[in-house]
């Protein structure tokens, strides 16, 4: 069943004022549960309001969302327990954060929720331990550390509330490689271990290589394409026409097969370009010429 | 959303208005808050509604801009006009159980309705058609004399401006704050005024430390650019009486004597 | 080319309020970046890059060591604000740097503060928005714009100045990709075009890729220092210091590993394309070659 379906979703900003916008625009999507998918699309292509959508901060417009197959604005009493099944973390999350200590903040989401003492420290605990922030650090003010370990604390203050799916809004926003691998990383293991639905919105192409299983392309507030990363990047073209940029690596398979050589031009990590340059060098050929 | 609220803002444009040397609109509205306060008859303010609507005609300001900025002096207007209409005393019109309305309380409480509605429209018809710089700019120079007496003139209008520059900003960031705390389940929207107030608490502490931070970025970009506060400061946009200024202040002078002689004929 | 920034020996930590022990970021650190030149400062957070950058406009003083900006100590208070209008400063948030309400009135504060006649202060806004490309948006509020415009305001207000010199501190990291072209393309222009010394800090390595020069830190020391082409062909050493290198370059090291003879000094598409077409004709060749040896040999 779908974790996330929307039916005709719309949202326009500021109806009725000379500044009206519609962002998002008749969207239907599935998301199946357990999926990993990156969500690319220019600034202003609507992505940002369909994931807020996701987690109820938005209202439709017009159409329906659903979340684990319930109507999200059938009942608003029931609205915040549906919000609690979508985590989502903001671009800079590491800016929310307020409490004395990072053990606090982490608490701050479950807390909301009213779980148990026990229930809401044994979750802050696991937590932590997914983006590895040590038992001092827990007790430090979040004032006190780095850009890079404060934005796993306030990550870790959405993955306590254990939600079914979680929404990332470009995690890796003003990091270096190094963070942003590490991140990364550990987004992907909470993924693997809990087997959650995992959104991640991002600018980067390699990266949403690297990390998913489906990508979710927006242009101009519609869908442009939602499929496997494969039948995504099988049509680099399309995309590198909407303006958003390929991974280099796949613009170098696309230049060969453009000089004639007999190459698979979805490739777009660095694993897989190896692989299909040693098939091609050790198997291509032809040898009676 | 919070990114609505309009504060003090801005219509570019083009008109006889927006053209007028700032300075000379802040003296031109605050002569027409003078007038309005002189008028002591309802009749006498029509002089301030006509023109009012005549300059709102000329600087090309939406009416709907008016009704907004209208819209928040509403209970305010029924608050005077109440106390005004129950609470004067004199030759009474309406009398119902112990409620007396009279002919003064009426009167009184039209009057200070229309003063209201003008005093609020005439301002805002300043920050429609003068940018916020502009606007600190002619304070500063209308206030430049007072640095003789050492009052920091020029760091108070810097403050200002400031402040106009990044209360769009920390709008648009508490905005952020706001969503992101409310998709930790952060209820902002039930209990009573202590739980409220602790609500803010998440929404604060975040708003305060960023501001303090933006503060310092601010500040050491403004040191690179080679800022040292007001002395040897020039300025591009040169302030400078025009026509256009000689004859708003000459149809402003005639719009309070024409009220005067109202006054004296409704007397 | 002489030398437009000099630093020798340099040092310089931050003392904590009640922390006896200072943080060091840099030790007896020597770097000349010559008059005209790109220079990129790639480093991961923490390695004291912005700390580095701070001084070359004398936002920052070294403890011990000098720095000269054109022949001026920075650490002569009386040329402050001659060592400010050479070298311009422009940081990594847009919002965090734009002081007015009104893009031209930002463009030209730097101007007003050192006391250029407002006429002149008038044609230098104009001649620096032209130059940058936001002319048409002069009259907006700056809060109006994309973070890419808003970066290019923020470059304006610099140009206006005419420095002989912009240090950018991450002047790409808050931008999408569109913001990010725009950015590199302008700072391209002032540099190729105009003659402007550019040092650029960056994360990103498509971006050094297209600098004349690259500087690599980390903890304080310069790692490396050349051309693009050969800081990324040591893939293994900048990988070790959480930096990365491109794509082009990764594949041709990669296939260098598994026994390929490949050029690592690759950046580009074209260039990396090239290479791989070499490569293959290469190995094909050998193919065809053995092939025959082997039909003879028959």
């Amino acid at each position: 069943m779908a974790i996330i379906k929307t039916e005709n979703l719309s949202h326009i900003y500021s109806e009725g004022t000379p500044f009206v916008k519609t962002a998002i625009d008749n969207i239907n999507l599935e998301i199946e549960e357990g999926e990993m998918v990156g969500v690319i699309g220019h600034t202003g292509s609507g992505k940002s309001t369909l994931i807020q959508h996701f987690n109820g901060l938005l209202q439709p417009t017009s159409g329906k969302i659903y979340i684990d197959g319930e109507d999200m604005w059938a009942d608003k009493a029931k609205l915040r327990d549906i919000r609690f099944k979508v985590g989502l973390v903001f671009q800079y999350p590491e800016y929310q954060l307020f409490e004395e200590t990072c053990y606090k903040d982490i608490a701050f989401g479950p807390k909301n929720m009213g779980l148990s003492e026990e229930e809401v420290d044994k979750r802050v605990r696991e937590a932590a331990a997914f983006v590895n922030l040590s038992e001092e650090q827990l007790m430090k003010s979040p004032f006190e550390l780095s850009g890079g370990q404060k934005r796993r604390v306030a990550i870790a203050g959405v993955l306590a509330m254990k939600p079914k799916v979680l929404i990332l809004d470009e995690p890796t926003a003003g990091l270096d490689p190094k963070g942003r691998d590490r991140i990364l990383g550990q987004i992907k293991e909470y993924h693997q271990e809990e087997g959650n639905t995992v959104l991640i919105v991002s600018h980067s192409m390699e990266d949403v290589a690297k990390f998913a299983k489906k990508v979710l392309v927006m242009n101009r507030s519609k869908v442009f394409m939602y499929d496997t990363v494969d039948a995504v990047f099988a049509r680099a073209k399309e995309i590198a026409e909407i303006g958003l940029a390929v991974p280099q690596i796949t613009q170098i398979f696309a230049e060969l097969k453009k000089r004639g050589y007999d190459v698979n031009p979805n490739v777009y990590t660095i694993e897989a370009a190896k692989a299909e340059l040693i098939r091609l060098l050790e198997e291509g050929g032809d040898i009676r010429a | 959303m919070l990114k609505d609220i309009t504060i003090g803002q801005f219509f570019p444009g083009d008109s006889f208005i927006h053209k007028m040397d700032p300075r000379m609109k802040i003296i031109a509205t605050l002569l027409y808050i003078i007038m309005l306060f002189v008028a002591s008859h309802p009749l006498s303010l029509i002089v301030g509604i006509l023109l009012l609507v005549l300059l709102y005609q000329v600087s090309g300001i939406p009416l709907k801009m008016v009704t907004k900025s209208l819209k928040p002096v509403v209970p305010v207007i029924l608050f005077t006009s109440v106390l005004n209409i129950f609470f004067v005393s004199g030759e009474a019109l309406f009398k119902f159980f112990f409620i007396t309305i009279t002919k003064e309380g009426l009167t009184l409480a039209i009057l200070m309705s229309l003063r209201i509605l003008c005093l609020i429209a005439g301002s805002s018809l300043l920050t429609y058609t003068t940018s916020p710089i502009e606007l600190t700019d002619a304070i500063e120079r209308l206030l430049n004399p007072l640095k003789k007496f050492k009052v920091p003139v020029h760091e108070l209008s810097m403050m200002m401006t400031i402040a106009l520059r990044f209360i769009p900003t920390l709008i648009e960031e508490t905005d952020k704050i706001i969503n992101a705390q409310k998709a930790r389940g952060a209820d902002m929207e039930s209990g009573g005024l202590m739980q409220r107030a602790k609500a803010l608490v998440p929404i604060l502490i975040p708003l305060f430390v960023s501001s303090f931070r933006r503060a310092d970025e601010l500040a050491m970009a403004m040191e690179c650019r080679c800022y040292r506060g007001g002395d040897g400061r020039t300025r591009m946009k040169q302030l400078k009486y025009g026509h256009r200024d000689w004859i708003a202040l000459a149809v402003m002078v005639l719009c309070i004597a024409a009220v005067l002689l109202l006054n004296h004929i409704l007397g | 080319m002489s030398d437009f920034i000099e630093a020798r020996g340099i040092s310089f930590s931050y003392a904590m309020d009640d922390d006896p022990n200072p943080i060091r970021v840099f030790e007896d650190l020597d770097l000349k970046i010559k008059e005209g030149e790109m220079v990129a400062i790639l480093g991961h957070n923490g390695s004291g890059k912005s700390t580095l950058a701070k001084h070359f406009n004398a936002i920052l003083m070294p403890d011990e060591g000098m720095i000269t900006v054109n022949g001026m100590d920075t650490r002569n208070g009386d040329l402050l604000y001659d060592i400010r209008q050479e070298v311009g400063m422009v940081f990594q948030n847009p919002d965090n740097q734009i002081v007015a309400t009104v893009v031209e009135e930002d463009v030209a504060f730097g101007l007003e503060n050192i006391g250029v006649p407002p006429a002149e202060i008038r044609t230098r806004v104009d001649d620096a928005l032209e130059r940058v490309g936001i002319s048409e948006y002069k009259a907006h509020a700056p809060h109006r714009l994309s973070g890419g415009q808003k970066q290019r305001v923020a470059i304006a207000g610099i140009i206006a100045m005419r420095p002989r010199c912009i240090v950018l501190d991450e002047p790409t990291a808050m931008l999408d990709p569109a913001g990010r072209r725009e950015v590199m393309k302008t700072i391209l222009d002032l540099n190729k075009n105009h003659g402007i010394t550019i040092v650029i800090i960056t994360h990103y390595m498509d971006e050094a890729a297209q600098c004349d020069r690259v500087v690599v830190m980390d903890s304080g020391s310069i790692l490396i220092d050349s051309t693009p082409e050969d800081v990324f062909s040591h893939v293994r050493m900048l990988k070790s210091v959480g930096l990365d290198v491109p794509q082009a370059t990764e594949i041709c090291y990669e296939l260098n590993k598994a026994g390929y003879t490949m050029p690592t000094e690759v950046l580009s598409v074209k260039n990396c394309a090239d290479e791989l077409q070499k490569l293959i004709e290469r190995t094909y060749a050998a193919k065809r070659k053995a092939a025959k040896l082997g039909s003879k040999n028959k």
